[in-house]
């Protein structure tokens, strides 16, 4: 395990969370905590050949939330002495007094222990220590590597990388130090057909993690996609308009971890089923009543929620609200048999514990009801790709994310892809154009027939996933085996555009 | 910034003074922000905070090094202005680089403090919204929404001795009004500077009158259909639009406004000829910066444009293409003026208001409150896919019969404004989706001769 920054562990936090929860106590708090992050950020983005911008932030604040009267209050600062600290817990009191004429339900949690410890995720090149150049060096070496095929007019290469701290204490005496480290990395190539004004763009299937540098360096393919993106490209654009109708869908995981974060993942977040979200993100068609005999999807379906996956962006050791991080069982045998839940939700529905899925995406946010990790598990025996496309008369193969929208309620949804392949008898074909598929969320799972083994297994995810007003960015994975639908509608987006 | 700590207006001169780069901005930022959140006629989530930012960007040979932190100290500004000057070390030059822009004077106001209401901005908002929830509970009725409020100032001086300062109170309230079986839903929202011109019972009011429309439920297929859009709406899709509308990308061929052969459609006859669209830093009630400030270069802008003035720029009128937003740099490729980015936008129009259209609509016709989760699924045509929500009502005989289900679409932009056939009065709108970015934005309602339903939502 790697250490915590030094330069962290020299910050003043277990001063200034001493400060504010002893003020909290003080001023009647039934429960406080204190939440102290520090979050350094560096933005890359290199465009054709040339550096357009590289820039490094770091965020440094904490927050203080109380219960107090029955009421939430909450502030948040970035003073970092204990008077300051202090006055913070302070407003936190008086935001919960100021208004407590608009709550009607007292606030309870659901029980936790406390706990002691420092936690550190899985990583091995801190990508803070990387040299600036050698990583815009990269990012350029594989642009102009698909730029000199003459194939594509433009690529634009983009990585994000951060570095998060966080330290939480409460009343109930939590001190918890942690520390994580994710990347990001995606280019995109455009070729531009200069006579027609015709264009398209195809970006990398490579897809965000909870690792360090060694993502971006070695552990995904960036060389061998770029070789291949121009080529596939020109391919795409001069591939046969798809023709609307149903077909059978063979899902790579670079395309549906995207289709369950949307349609598993929200759908089973319980901020959503009980209104919380209903101004903003939306609710959810997974009702309570459900819970325990919707069948979502077919039997082969068993998704988990997990915080405590290798690499995964959601992984955690415990969450922000102390709760210790946990796996378990989303959807079984295409049966919804659990929620995601933070700690209020879980003692008001009667589930007695939260499984931690507790998040604030910076030291001036409330900690909301984030998506844990949200996985879709691979057959027993291994069932490869060409297995599922050996099965499938006519349909079409879909490979990596692109467009992606969905209801309110996480009914009805749409996706695109960066890659659509014909299949025809069991065997892959040529590349089609203009096509998007488009369900409802139940019917959707119960035409998957199969899923992959093992070896098709990929862990995806996303670097921002948004909710909550003032709106937040959480990072979540996905992990998934390939899967195969029977008889998805597909449309030919040529067609809709000129309806 | 500790107690000690002179103020940001302070902080940036010394880190300007501390400076050995060829050339230096510094972007000082401070903001304070309130916000409630309720649902099921109580409070949920709400806080208050405290922020602050500083960008030190070093120019040195033509290199720039980017560096920000929060709370900035006198003690620690050195440091950041020395990591910001090494990080120009071995970079490769920028593409965008330009001299920057002479010295402006140092303007009046520019190290006052900065006022922020705190919580005390809800005071008579608060006992209101509690009236609310009660009437709603007596009702059946559940309400959920989100107030929120801050003030925000920006700090910009440079190496030339340009010195910009900009403050921004800015505010919103968005009230969803539900059934207690969620099966009718309305919502309503608005912007606000100060919360004193937000009137919660006639917010109510207009949300249950809605609600009332939706007694009657009628079902229609997916299909083709004549639409007013509700001015969030259009701000939705018209956003979306200009979010596009980078000089750069379409030159480069890859936007809607690409022009075959090369260039732009600057010039084009696009749109109807009765929709005209401009932004306006002086607008009155949707004032922005009338500067550039930013930490980085993007399509959008350029650090070495940092203070360059923003004025009234004219997008579109009568239909035709006017202008695209362009960096000095890129401007300057062809000997143009630059066209910077500007954060607000305006649809002027004065025509009927929304119960005169729904009266002149024969029909049948669908009346579309906002949209949702619009994304883009073809860039050729800046298709873009979404869903309706929170009110879809039918309108027939110059009546509206009844609530219809939801719809997901999938129209461009840009034939929702080639095929507008009429427009409303335009008035300060809040967007739904984009609504968190972009809310300084006067949209009329549109009336849409074809809008495409690609397929029913069950969502209600």
């Amino acid at each position: 395990m790697p250490d915590v920054d030094p330069e962290f562990l020299d910050l003043p936090y277990r001063r200034l969370g001493e400060a504010a929860l002893t003020r909290a106590r003080q001023l009647g708090a039934t429960y406080a905590d204190f939440r102290f992050e520090r979050r350094r950020k560096q933005n890359i983005r290199v465009r054709d050949r040339s550096l357009e911008r590289l820039t490094d932030s770091q965020t440094v604040g904490y927050a203080v939330r109380v219960v107090h009267g029955g009421a939430w209050g909450f502030a948040s600062a970035v003073q970092l002495t204990p008077d300051a600290a202090a006055a913070t817990a302070e407003a936190a009191v008086s935001v919960a007094v100021t208004l407590a004429p608009l709550n009607s339900e007292p606030v309870e949690l659901a029980p936790e222990p406390a706990y002691r410890g420092t936690w550190v995720s899985s990583y091995d090149i801190d990508p803070f220590a990387v040299p600036d150049n050698d990583k815009v060096t990269f990012l350029t070496s594989i642009n102009e590597r698909m730029l000199r095929t003459g194939k594509v007019a433009h690529v634009d290469f983009a990585v994000g990388q951060v570095l998060e701290n966080k330290y939480f204490a409460d009343l109930a005496g939590s001190d918890l130090v942690q520390q994580r480290v994710r990347v990001d990395g995606d280019f995109t190539a455009a070729r531009v057909d200069d006579a027609s004004g015709a264009f398209d763009t195809m970006r990398s299937c490579s897809l965000p993690s909870g690792r360090g540098w060694e993502h971006i360096a070695t552990a995904y393919s960036y060389g061998a996609e770029a070789d291949e993106v121009p080529d596939l490209l020109e391919e795409k654009m001069a591939s046969p308009s798809v023709e609307p109708g149903h077909y059978d869908l063979v899902i790579h995981p670079t395309n549906l971890w995207l289709t369950i974060h949307e349609s598993i993942g929200h759908a089973t977040e319980l901020d959503r089923v009980l209104g919380y979200e209903a101004n903003y993100a939306g609710t959810s068609f997974a009702t309570l009543d459900n819970l325990g005999t919707l069948r979502y999807g077919s039997p082969v379906m068993h998704v988990t929620g997990d915080r405590s996956m290798e690499h995964g962006l959601s992984t955690v050791a415990w969450d922000d609200e102390g709760v210790a991080a946990q796996q378990w069982d989303l959807i079984r045998d295409g049966v919804l048999v659990g929620y995601q839940l933070n700690r209020q939700m879980a003692h008001k529905q009667g589930f007695g514990r939260s499984n931690g899925c507790a998040y604030a995406d910076s030291p001036g946010a409330v900690p909301i009801q984030r998506m844990p990790n949200v996985s879709l598990q691979p057959a027993a025996t291994d069932v490869t790709v060409e297995d599922l496309i050996g099965g499938v008369e006519r349909g079409i193969y879909v490979v990596g994310d692109r467009s992606w929208s969905i209801d309110m309620q996480r009914h009805n949804f749409q996706f695109t892809a960066q890659r659509f392949y014909e299949i025809r008898g069991g065997r892959l074909g040529g590349q089609l154009k203009d096509v998007a598929y488009q369900g409802t969320t139940t019917e959707f799972w119960n035409s998957m027939e199969a899923v992959g083994g093992p070896s098709t297994w990929v862990l995806g995810g996303s670097f921002n996933c948004g909710k909550g007003q003032p709106g937040q960015a959480a990072p979540v994975s996905h992990g998934c085996p390939a899967a195969l639908f029977r008889q998805v509608n597909v449309l030919n987006t040529a067609s809709e555009a000129s309806e | 910034m500790s107690a000690a700590d002179p103020g940001m207006a302070t902080l940036v001169e010394r880190a300007l003074a501390l400076s050995r780069a060829d050339d230096c901005i510094v972007i000082g930022s401070e903001w304070s922000t309130a916000n409630v959140r309720w649902a099921n006629n109580t409070s949920t989530t709400n806080g208050i905070g405290t922020g602050n930012q500083l960008h030190v960007v070093s120019v040195i040979d033509r290199r720039v090094g980017s560096v920000g932190i929060t709370n900035p100290t006198v003690e620690n500004l050195e440091s950041i202005v020395r990591r910001s000057e090494a990080a120009c070390e071995g970079r490769p030059e920028a593409e965008d680089f330009m001299p920057l822009l002479p010295g402006t004077g140092t303007p009046p106001h520019w190290a006052d403090p900065v006022g922020s209401p705190g919580i005390g901005v809800f005071a008579a908002m608060a006992p209101a919204l509690g009236d609310a929830f009660r009437r709603a509970e007596a009702a059946g009725l559940r309400l959920f929404g989100y107030a929120e409020h801050t003030t925000s100032t920006t700090w910009l001086g440079t190496s030339t001795g340009m010195r910009r300062r900009h403050t921004r109170l800015d505010g919103l309230i968005e009230l969803n009004a539900k059934t207690a079986d969620f099966a009718r839903s309305t919502w309503v929202g608005q912007t606000t500077d100060t919360f004193d011109d937000v009137d919660v019972p006639a917010l109510y009011d207009h949300a249950v009158e809605r609600l009332g429309w939706a007694e009657t439920s009628i079902e229609l297929p997916a299909g083709q259909y004549e639409v007013l859009l509700e001015p969030s709406a259009v701000a939705d899709m018209v956003f979306f639009l200009y979010s596009s509308a980078s000089a750069r990308e379409a030159d480069e061929g890859r936007t809607v406004f690409s022009r075959p052969g090369g260039g732009n459609r600057i010039g084009e006859q696009i749109f109807a000829p009765s929709v005209q669209l401009y932004s306006d830093p002086a607008e009155p009630d949707l004032d922005v910066a009338s500067f550039v400030a930013t930490s980085s270069s993007s399509s959008f802008s350029s650090v070495f444009d940092n203070g360059l003035p923003v004025g009234r720029t004219e997008w579109v009128r009568d239909g035709a293409l006017r202008a695209l937003f362009s960096t000095r740099h890129w401007a300057a490729r062809d000997g143009g003026e630059p066209t910077p980015f500007v954060a607000n936008l305006i649809m002027p129009a004065a025509g009927p208001d929304l119960a005169e259209m729904i009266a002149a609509t024969t029909g049948p016709a669908l009346l579309v409150t906002c949209l949702w989760y619009i994304r883009e699924v073809d860039p050729q045509r800046l298709l873009l896919t979404g869903l309706t929500r929170d009110g879809v009502y039918l309108i027939e005989g110059g009546e509206v019969k009844g609530a219809v289900n939801n719809f997901r679409f999938n129209m461009s932009p840009v034939d929702v404004l080639a095929q507008t056939v009429q427009l409303g009065t335009s008035a300060p709108t809040l967007p739904r989706e984009f609504g968190d970015y972009f809310r300084s934005i006067s949209m009329p309602p549109i009336r849409v001769e074809r809008f495409n339903m690609s397929s029913v939502s069950r969502a209600t």
